[in-house]
């Protein structure tokens, strides 16, 4: 192939890991492995149709259906399943349950596992390192950060995920939501209180 | 403030997921050879846990690439040595493409 060192600025310029990016992806899709068409539908599909509004439907529903929550309690992975949100890793779900006597966080010591069918991609917070370390030494210093005060007479626990295993967090039902639908429920529902990083939106904070 | 619509409640909408196209790229190849059957997602999760505790701190896309590199040299998908060849083939054709049309191998 011919070099051509010419590349003043009216030539292109890749960077070097997009050069790399692209030659895994050449090759990989050369080779079969890939199917460049399906990788695109995989970003869209990641970025567009799942995100944290699977998840806040998964808690508005446990908020309005009992029998819902039971089973969620029971088997949380298939309770989800049910609602049509499947993991195309093939981790198990567990749901944790926020009430007046406990507090959960979820983290990733170990890699930044995400329950990516309920909540979509993680934020970048999730994947830091001071987050992912802080976050069990010092939870309550933690939710501190994110505004989140927990009582003393409230415990916090920490919830490390794996590759198989994901958590979800349910936060508390807000108070005055009574007689709400299950889909404007959904909509007091924030990632930040699916992964314990903060509490459900009052209704004051959406009117 | 209100928010006017549920694009605006807090903590739906506060960053992007992906910073740069590559690593939304990037992000989707392990995705795809996982359903492809390429390898486990026990294996990934493992092959990224080596790279992010590795000696080398890097963002967190940056530690993701390496361990995709990693896996699929593992996997015997491809070659390191492949994986260098056409990485400076793609800077080479950059380097001959003007700029604003697609890049494209020759």
């Amino acid at each position: 192939m011919p070099h051509d060192h010419s590349d003043g600025p009216e030539h292109s310029h890749l960077s070097d890991i997009d050069a790399r990016v692209r030659a895994l992806e050449s090759l990989l899709s050369e080779k079969g492995y890939i199917d460049s068409a399906a990788v695109d539908e995989i970003v869209d599909t990641y970025q567009t149709k799942i995100g944290p509004r699977n998840g806040a439907h998964v808690v508005a529903k446990s908020w309005t259906d009992p029998e819902f929550r039971n089973w969620l309690e029971r088997d949380a992975t298939a309770a989800i399943h049910s609602l049509g949100y499947t993991s195309r890793q093939g981790e198990h779900m567990q749901a944790l349950f926020n009430s007046d006597q406990v507090h959960h966080l979820v983290v990733c010591t170990l890699c930044s596992c995400y329950p990516w069918s309920v909540l979509g991609l993680p934020p970048t917070w999730y994947k830091s390192p001071p987050f992912r370390s802080r976050a069990v030494i010092d939870p309550r210093g933690v939710l501190q950060d994110f505004g989140i005060n927990i009582p003393d007479d409230v415990s916090v626990e920490v919830h490390d995920s794996t590759a198989e295993m994901r958590y979800i967090v349910i936060p508390e039902r807000p108070t005055g939501t009574d007689d709400w639908s299950e889909d404007a429920l959904s909509k007091l529902v924030t990632r930040n209180a699916m992964i314990g990083t903060g509490f459900a939106l009052s209704p004051a904070e959406v009117s | 403030m209100i928010p006017s619509d549920t694009h605006t409640v807090p903590g739906f909408e506060d960053e992007p997921v992906f910073e740069e196209p590559w690593q939304a790229q990037a992000f989707a190849m392990v995705v795809a050879l996982h359903q492809n059957g390429a390898f486990t997602w026990d294996e990934w999760a493992a092959t990224l846990s080596a790279e992010i505790h590795g000696p080398t701190k890097r963002p967190y896309y940056d530690h993701w690439l390496a361990a995709l590199e990693n896996i699929v040299e593992q996997k015997r998908l491809t070659s390191a040595s492949d994986l260098r060849k056409r990485k400076v083939a793609w800077h080479d054709a950059a380097a001959r493409t003007p700029h604003g049309q697609p890049i494209r191998l020759g």
